[in-house]
């Protein structure tokens, strides 16, 4: 079942398309990336999901019915800009925050002091918020986004700002999060921490949807059969025996051993591999090669930027 | 709780919580009230001073023609003293001395005090007034009529107080005081145009502050833009109206004791004194003005301000206010969401503030003129009415007038609240930008949502 999606959902601006039919599938209790270069019109599709601005044509359904306005209770969003009043107290403005997003102010206390214990961040309440760094303030607008519970959040660029060490403990929140229950929207350009988390993909490219889909069935369908092969032995007796319907792409020596990458042309197998070398080297291990969502994230933008100009 | 009430009661208990909006709160009232009460109080001070005053007469004219005050003594030197004089006044513990070297019949001007220290106005009046009269009667007597002396007083003794009467609809007589009538115009006009524009330019500063540090765009994800700008915008009119409240209760108290405390005191007279001289302002009749009886002045003031109807005006002066306020603060707020700094914000900020300037020299004229048709075609425009109007009500302008005036009000703020909305929604969400006016035009042309 799906938990959100956007229907043909176009938006202009004064001076130029920001979206142009794009079309959502967000799997409910689903991790999902939504991926683009910069200026490729994510951050508006966020914000016409959170209302902040709304489409020009097409449609958002959130959890089976259009999107009304009183959903924004039942989302939460940490956008990339994230910012608090500098001025205010955190306790107090966390209240406030959590009160904009239909708490009562004994609620928002009483949850507020779970997440402050859980981080281990009391001593912070009645601290100004321009008296914390940036990764402070950081963890604060963390849990002022998931206070009320959402069953839809929106992470716009989490990690940055974050030392690895939080940046790891907002990975197993997240994780936590969509364990009990939500589904978690996600726009990086991380695309390490995209493999990691993400179940679902939609890469957006000039205002258009140019891959969307798992994370695993992409990464399968962008393989080049590459082979990584890891032997002990002579190089050269395998390159000769290889030719035709191999390709050693790359040698290189590691650890003590070889290692070459492999192509598999015109149809060949793993196991036809094998047969070719296996009398002449001693294998150590083999394993596909499975291209990273860095890999296809270039390739698929450029192929797009291509096409485009081309036209 | 409703968002936009939450939002108006964060505004409201930052600024007030604010040390400067404390600070402010309390100097403001003591300023006024030192304005009420010091000057009568300085008066009184300065006349308990003693000073001898050495005088030389080179003429030999008009030897003890200056008396002698409580304060004041006057030494007439005699011809060997007054030649070392200007090196020894000092050290004879003389404050100044007075040179008179030629006829003052023919040179007026004859007569110099001189003095290390400024010699203070009382000081010079005292001496020429007194002189002055000498020569008058010298005159008089070398006309050599009889009785002339007794004709000239009789004469001088005509004094004529004009006494202005407002008639009310009810064909009721109230005494007016013309003099208070155009103090309260310009108090009324000069809070108005201080309140718009230290509060409207609030409006700006929070709504840019938002922006920058962008807690924007998480508060516009659980309300709408347009909710934010006008709980800031009404959150900020009410800290104003607490401020305007507690100054006119402070200022009120705080005279209201003094007052109390010096009608019980040997200064009574000083005071009432001053502010008969305030209220007469415009006439020469300072020195002859009536001693009244303290509590007898205290309440003829009250009386005539009570004729002005206070409280007719205070209601006019918050509508006033409000709509001038939300007027204005509404461009000011499209100004704030679309910056990023306060150094690019002048090219927009002055066009906008002419139109309140302006008002102020119109509403100078208004109170000579106040029917005239500057001061009342500027207290219809709305961009200058707020001020403009406030400066003609103590003169009672027709009602239609502020009638309309209100009307066009309403309607003005009405239609820059809905075109502030419009830029606010685009601008707030808009970073790195080099705003023109072409840019806002275009916001607000656009309509999305």
């Amino acid at each position: 079942m799906m938990f959100l999606e956007a229907k043909r959902v176009v938006k202009k601006y004064a001076n130029h398309l920001a979206l142009n039919e794009v079309d959502l599938q967000v799997p409910a209790n689903s991790i999902y990336g939504l991926l683009g270069p910069n200026g490729a019109g994510k951050t508006t599709l966020i914000r016409i999901i959170n209302q902040i601005t709304g489409p020009d044509s097409g449609e958002i359904i959130f959890n089976g019915r259009t999107l009304q306005s009183n959903d924004v209770q039942r989302i939460g969003y940490l956008p990339e800009e994230r910012g608090l009043y500098k001025k205010m107290k955190v306790g107090e403005q966390a209240i406030y925050l959590a009160r904009m997003k239909g708490l009562s102010r004994q609620d928002a206390i009483k949850k507020l002091k779970y997440w402050f214990e859980k981080f281990e961040i009391q001593p912070w309440w009645d601290k100004k918020v321009e008296e914390l760094s940036k990764g402070m303030q950081q963890k604060i607008q963390f849990v002022v986004t998931v206070l009320h519970e959402p069953e839809l959040l929106i992470f716009d660029e989490p990690f940055s700002g974050f030392d690895p060490i939080n940046a790891n403990l907002l990975k197993q929140e997240i994780l936590q999060l969509k364990e009990n229950g939500a589904t978690i929207l996600f726009s990086t350009h991380n695309m390490g921490s995209v493999e990691e988390l993400c179940d679902h993909i939609t890469l957006i490219n000039q205002s258009k949807t140019i891959l969307n889909g798992q994370i695993d069935q992409i990464r399968q369908s962008y393989k080049d059969n590459l082979i990584k092969l890891d032997f002990l032995g002579d190089a050269n007796a395998i390159s000769a025996k290889l030719q035709g319907n191999f390709a050693i792409e790359n040698l290189e020596k590691v650890n003590g051993h070889q290692t070459a990458y492999v192509k598999m042309l015109n149809n060949s197998t793993i196991n036809s591999l094998i047969n070719q070398v296996i009398n002449d080297i001693e294998i150590v291990g083999l394993q596909e090669v499975l291209p990273t969502m860095n890999d296809i994230f270039i390739k698929v933008v450029e192929q797009s930027n291509l096409s485009k100009t081309q036209k | 709780m409703s968002k936009i009430s939450l939002i108006i009661q964060r505004e409201y208990i930052t600024r007030v919580k604010k040390k400067s909006f404390i600070v402010m709160t309390i100097i403001g009232p003591i300023l006024f009230a030192a304005m009420m009460v010091l000057p009568g109080w300085f008066a009184s001070m300065e006349d308990t001073e003693s000073k001898n005053i050495a005088v030389v007469d080179q003429t030999g004219k008009y030897n003890q023609r200056i008396k002698d005050t409580e304060y004041l003594k006057f030494s007439w030197l005699n011809q060997q003293d007054a030649e070392t004089i200007a090196q020894d006044y000092q050290d004879k513990g003389y404050t100044a001395y007075l040179v008179i070297e030629d006829d003052l019949l023919q040179k007026p001007d004859a007569a110099k005090i001189y003095s290390e220290s400024q010699i203070t106005i009382d000081v010079k009046e005292h001496i020429a007034r007194n002189l002055e009269k000498h020569l008058e009667n010298e005159k008089l007597n070398s006309y050599q009529i009889d009785g002339l002396d007794a004709i000239v007083k009789d004469i001088y003794s005509v004094d004529i107080k004009l006494k202005t009467i407002k008639l009310s609809e009810d064909g009721s007589e109230k005494e007016s005081s013309t003099e208070l009538v155009m103090i309260a115009a310009i108090i009324f006009a000069m809070m108005i145009y201080m309140f718009v524009l230290i509060y409207g330019m609030q409006v700006m500063r929070g709504i840019m502050e938002e922006k920058v540090s962008r807690i924007v765009e998480v508060i516009v994800s659980s309300v709408k833009p347009f909710q934010l700008m006008m709980g800031k915008i009404i959150g900020i009119a009410l800290v104003a109206l607490t401020q305007f409240f507690l100054w006119v209760v402070l200022t009120v108290s705080i005279v209201g004791t003094l007052l109390a405390i010096f009608s019980n005191d040997a200064t009574t007279i000083d005071t009432s004194k001053q502010i008969e001289m305030i209220g007469n302002a415009n006439s020469q009749q300072i020195d002859n003005a009536q001693v009244n009886e303290f509590a007898e002045g205290f309440t003829n003031i009250v009386d005539k301000l009570l004729s002005l109807d206070l409280i007719g005006s205070l209601v006019l002066f918050v509508f006033y206010f409000l709509g001038g306020y939300l007027l204005y603060a509404s461009l000011f707020a499209a100004i704030g969401a679309a910056l990023d700094n306060e150094a690019d914000s002048q090219q927009f900020v002055m066009p906008v503030m002419m139109p309140l300037i302006l008002s102020i020299y119109v509403a100078m004229a208004a109170f000579r003129n106040p029917t005239g048709d500057i001061a009342v075609w500027f207290s219809m425009i709305p961009f200058t009415s707020p001020v403009v109007m406030m400066a003609r009500i103590p003169f009672q302008p027709p009602i239609w007038q502020i009638i309309v005036s209100m009307l066009l009000l309403i309607g003005t703020f009405i239609l820059t609240t809905w075109f502030a909305g419009r830029i606010y929604r685009t601008g707030i969400l808009m970073y790195g930008k080099k705003v023109s006016y072409k840019e806002l035009w275009k916001w607000f042309k656009y309509s999305g949502r």
